[in-house]
């Protein structure tokens, strides 16, 4: 590891102020301290914030919750709000990482893992999005684990995270702090597409510390699942995964929301795909006909290509299970 | 000891492209190891693995890929199991550190070494010390209620000689012994 200095942080006020230029935070640095050893990045300071008051899940006013952005990954997902509300996020935090890394890693640094590319990591390779302007080299590379929606010439990269496809379901917003104030993000605009500057996986500015994520009342606790379909059972990171939710009337779907893992360089969802569904009767042709939507424009790059037909069984599969499944609290 | 400190150091206050004022070398660095508390001399970017095996001499815990990827360096921060690889030393002030070697009382063994030593959970030993911390910190969790779910949930740790059957025979029983599942 390069050489860095180091300072903890006690209070908000003081962890934003401290985050200039060449400093990055760190919570559970599960992924920031494993760049750093592969010097990938190389931040001058680091900001410990685990000692912040952003260790908690609240109720909200609208009937939802708002998890502190220092809640360790297996925390929230063992959380009873969580387990009874919103199991669709404790499924697919559960389908993420190893049991070692769900204590440490928190639900902000989830947020902001950066993709597992193998060009991303191996500094003697061209990689646009750890060295701008150097060129892609998994497009014509090895790139069975990369995008097969909204890449850009630039990159193919994925977003690795399991977390991040059950939020983009919920409809999450990410509160941000900076010096400067703080605001609210969709989450559906927090991470972003490649386009021409893949080196910014997210809109999150220089200066802004993520305090907390915030889940609307909504949870879909009754039809849901995370299917995800990886190289082995356990600890791998997903070639496709899918997060299903659904409101059923008898077998009429009356609201729906579906998101792809592993096959974007963010959390991929389609909300107008998803209004095909509704006012529909939850049968294997209508959830094919989606998957069929969905996939529409995918594009593969040889050794990727496979992920769009998977891509479509694994939506269909997710949406009979979810159809099927009762949430037994 | 603090030869090796020295020239750590060194590279550090050195090297190019890093404003040389602002990296701040050695400081004192307080943790508590095993129910000890120990005062080391650690530059910040020491890993926690790293300051047991180099500047404590606890090499039980083992560096297997040192990226959080084998679960060799599994230790029981709290008593929650975590990748000693992934975290800084200077990031666990405050903790309660448990290690392989905090586990044994005196002569006697603790049941989760007992029973891998009854069950040959392991052939070469590398991934052991990992594996049985991070099985007290599964059966902490209390999640497990199946043989199934220890599988799922000792997934973080990998071992190459393939004792894993055996390895869940002996977390199984030492479960059974202690009623944590039906």
């Amino acid at each position: 590891m390069n050489p860095f200095s180091y300072t903890r942080a006690y209070g908000l006020d003081t962890a934003v102020e401290e985050k200039v230029d060449g400093a990055d935070f760190v919570a559970g640095g599960t992924n920031l301290i494993d760049l750093m050893k592969e010097n990938v990045t190389h931040p001058q300071h680091l900001i410990d914030i685990n000692h912040l008051p952003l260790q908690e899940i609240e109720e909200t006013e609208s009937g939802g919750i708002r998890m502190g952005a220092l809640m360790r990954n297996a925390d929230t997902a063992y959380h009873p709000l969580v387990e009874q509300r919103y199991p669709l996020l404790a499924q697919a935090i559960l389908a993420g990482a190893s049991p070692q890394l769900r204590n440490m890693a928190t639900d902000g640094g989830n947020l902001m893992q950066r993709t597992r590319c193998y060009y991303f990591y191996d500094t003697a390779t061209p990689c646009n999005k750890r060295e701008p302007g150097s060129g892609c080299s998994a497009i014509n590379g090895f790139n069975r684990i990369h995008a097969i929606l909204g890449h850009s010439e630039s990159c193919i990269a994925t977003h690795p995270s399991d977390m991040c496809v059950a939020l983009a379901a919920l409809d999450a917003t990410v509160h941000v702090k900076s010096k400067r104030g703080e605001r609210s993000i969709p989450f559906l605009e927090f991470h972003r597409l490649p386009g021409d500057t893949p080196h910014l996986d997210n809109t999150l500015q220089a200066d802004e510390l993520i305090t907390a994520i915030e889940l609307p009342a909504k949870g879909f606790a009754d039809h849901y699942t995370y299917v995800k379909i990886r190289d082995r059972q356990s600890y791998a990171f997903a070639l496709v995964s899918v997060a299903a939710a659904l409101e059923l009337d008898g077998t009429t779907i009356t609201d729906v929301r579906l998101a792809l893992g592993g096959v974007a360089h963010k959390p991929w969802r389609d909300t107008q795909a998803e209004t095909l569904l509704k006012g529909k009767q939850a049968t294997r042709e209508n959830f094919q006909q989606v998957a069929e939507s969905i996939l529409a424009n995918a594009q593969g790059f040889g050794h990727n290509t496979f992920k769009i037909e998977l891509a479509k069984r694994a939506i269909v599969r997710a949406l009979l299970e979810a159809t099927q499944n009762e949430h037994k609290s | 000891m603090s030869a090796i400190l020295e020239t750590e150091m060194l590279p550090g206050v050195s090297s190019p492209g890093v404003a040389a004022p602002s990296v701040s070398p050695t400081s004192l660095i307080t943790l508590k190891i095993n129910g000890v508390e120990k005062k080391l001399p650690l530059a910040p970017w020491t890993t926690l693995l790293d300051a047991l095996r180099e500047h404590m001499d606890l090499t039980g815990t083992k560096k297997g890929c040192d990226h959080g990827q084998c679960g060799a360096c599994t230790v029981l921060v709290n008593g929650k199991r975590i990748n000693s690889c992934l975290t800084l030393a200077v990031m666990q002030e405050g903790n309660e550190i448990t290690t392989i070697e905090g586990l044994a009382k005196g002569e006697e063994l603790h049941p989760l070494q007992e029973a891998f030593v009854e069950h040959d959970a392991f052939q070469c030993g590398y991934c052991t010390p990992g594996q049985i911390c991070s099985a007290i910190g599964l059966m902490n969790e209390g999640k497990a209620q199946s043989r199934a779910d220890i599988r799922e949930l000792m997934s973080g740790n990998l071992c190459r000689c393939g004792a894993y059957s055996n390895i869940v025979d002996a977390i199984d029983q030492v479960m059974n012994e202690r009623g944590k599942h039906a």
